[in-house]
């Protein structure tokens, strides 16, 4: 499978990464590359393989309920771009 | 034309928990912007989630109240979306395998009927945060407290035919959270969120497209937004238009919905399998853990309080209606020595839940605590009191003016039961209404009332009625 101009544009548009004009091609170029090995792996019978949740054969653990964090708003705030009255402030989001 | 409508829910029910389903930060409500957002909240790079093990066992409890299939083994997965208030670009869900499976929930709708509606899954997701607009022009300010919290996403099946059926459904599950303990059910602090899909087909034909209602925040409303929706859909549809699938935001004051976003797009939310999060494994011993914790749940409790107490069906619903005022009533009957079940029930369903109802308060606050109650019932049983002067010195102690006994010693309202002393005030008021005795005994019996509400009211209402009756019988058949 290869990926043409529409499906780069759209998935730009999903990532929310900029692709310019003449960058598109080598894009193009590049996902159909990746897609091109998955529809290699395609070839392996999985029919009796259970989809991997995680390549660790773990388990997750748990931590007991209770608040061991404290208030640090205003160093983790030092590093945001722009803050107001405690609030992060980002470009105005209209719905 | 007739048309079918066909809802399902998708139900957010926050989780009560101390802190978030990630992070050791508080989940408190109302706290200063940003004071609980931690670095494993806004998202910083390299930080690691680690479950709170508390979803886990109330997750289960959801799952074996719902009589549904619980996940050994479930899996976070990122459902990934861009938006402000989710500073790590994906929420943390779970997706192919959820930790509740299909369960089922009966509801029953006000014709008294009973109808199964299927639940397909229940998941553990965490929350987002919120936006606010206008604080600097231009801008939106993002407070990333709410981020992190844990959600159980509750779906139904596409099993509802009406509003009023999906309201039914919506609040059984209300109750039910909120009697299992996992969820504190405050609409109004979005503890407990409904959204509806709602859409309509044909008799016969395959569904329709749906439109889903966000963000309703009272049963009444979603009611009201649904019946908008499906009215909209039919008009839409009849006149040859398309649904089409979006997200529509309704408005109370006007009683309409209108579109907020098409999901054309945002629908593509590439889920994948976290890789920060481990397979969550869940044996029998911890199912069977919860299962031995688990609070009697409402139906059964309804029965019980039928066969155990001898109450009326009716009774039994009021009472079991929320788990804190079922415990309140079982508290009273017991601390009245379990001897009239009825009389606490009518006590506990009228005056307490009244009073309640008209100050606003939850159960706990009252300051009629079920010890004050028990108080009063036992001076009505054992005849100090009567069921009216009763009702006054419940108010009193509403008022918090002390227990029954020491309200009736101090307004000295106990009961006269000296029927040496109601035989003087039935002579007397005898004594000023001859021409009524007269009438009396030509045969007009009924003023056997008049009589008995004379001497009441000359006894300030404390004479024991039943005894006042007695005399003046005796009395007037002399």
């Amino acid at each position: 499978m290869s990926l043409g101009k529409t499906e780069v544009e759209y998935i730009s548009r999903l990532t929310q990464i900029d692709v310019q004009e003449n960058q598109i091609e080598s894009v193009a170029k590049k996902l159909s590359n990746i897609l091109e090995l998955f529809a290699q792996m395609e070839a392996v019978d999985t029919e009796e393989v259970a989809p991997m949740a995680h390549p660790l054969d773990a388990v997750q653990r748990l931590r007991p309920d209770a608040v061991t964090e404290v208030d640090q708003h205003e160093r983790l705030q030092a590093i945001a771009p722009a803050v107001a009255e405690a609030y992060y402030l980002v470009p105005q989001v209209i719905e | 034309m007739s048309w079918e409508v066909v809802i399902g829910l998708e139900i957010h029910a926050q989780l009560t928990t101390k802190s978030k389903i990630f992070s050791g930060a508080s989940t408190e409500y109302g706290a200063a912007p940003n004071s609980q957002a931690c670095p494993i909240d806004i998202g910083m790079p390299g930080m690691l989630p680690v479950l709170n093990q508390a979803v886990i066992g109330k997750s289960i409890m959801l799952g074996l109240a719902l009589d549904a299939e619980i996940g050994k083994r479930s899996v976070f997965d990122r459902k990934n979306y861009f938006y402000p208030d989710l500073p790590k670009g994906y929420q943390t869900s779970q997706f192919e395998l959820p930790i509740v499976g299909q369960g089922k929930l009966e509801i029953e709708l006000e014709d008294g009927t009973k109808k199964v509606i299927g639940v397909t899954r229940a998941h553990l997701e965490e929350d987002a945060g919120k936006s606010v607009h206008g604080l600097v022009p231009g801008q939106t300010g993002v407070d990333l407290n709410r981020s992190g919290t844990p959600l159980l996403e509750i779906v139904s099946d596409p099993d509802m035919s009406s509003a009023k059926e999906a309201v039914a459904y919506a609040k059984k599950m209300h109750e039910l959270v909120q009697y299992l303990g996992i969820c504190d059910g405050n609409m109004q602090e979005g503890s407990f969120r409904v959204d509806s899909n709602v859409s309509v087909r044909r008799k016969g034909e395959p569904l329709g497209t749906r439109a889903e209602l966000k963000n309703i925040n009272s049963f009444r409303f979603i009611e009201k937004a649904i019946e908008f929706e499906v009215e909209r859909q039919i008009e839409l549809l009849e006149s040859g238009g398309k649904v089409v699938q979006e997200t529509r935001l309704y408005d109370a004051e006007t009683n309409t919905t209108r579109s907020m976003r098409t999901k054309e797009e945002a629908n593509d939310y590439r889920y994948f399998p976290c890789p920060d999060l481990l397979p969550v494994v869940i044996t029998e011993e911890d199912i069977k853990a919860v299962k031995d914790s688990m609070p009697e749940l409402p139906e059964a409790k309804r029965q019980r309080f039928v066969s155990e107490f001898g109450l009326s069906e009716y009774d039994a619903v009021v009472l079991t209606g929320s788990r804190a005022l079922a415990e309140f009533f079982e508290t009273v009957v017991a601390l009245t020595g379990s001897k009239d079940a009825k009389l606490c029930a009518n006590w506990v369903t009228s005056g307490f839940a009244a009073a309640l109802n008209r100050d606003g308060l939850p159960v706990e606050q009252a300051p009629v605590t079920a010890e004050l109650l028990a108080g009063m019932i036992v001076r009505i049983m054992d005849n100090s009191i009567s069921g009216k002067i009763a009702k006054q010195v419940f108010e009193a102690m509403w008022k918090g003016e002390g227990t029954a006994d020491s309200i009736i010693e101090a307004k000295g309202l106990k009961q006269i039961t000296d029927s040496g002393v109601i035989e003087a005030l039935v002579d007397a008021v005898l004594g000023d209404n001859p021409s009524q005795v007269e009438a009396y005994k030509a045969g007009q019996t009924k003023m056997l009332g008049y009589f008995v509400g004379q001497v009441m009211q000359a006894s300030g209402g404390q004479a024991n009625p039943s005894q006042v009756n007695q005399i003046l019988v005796a009395k007037l058949s002399d």
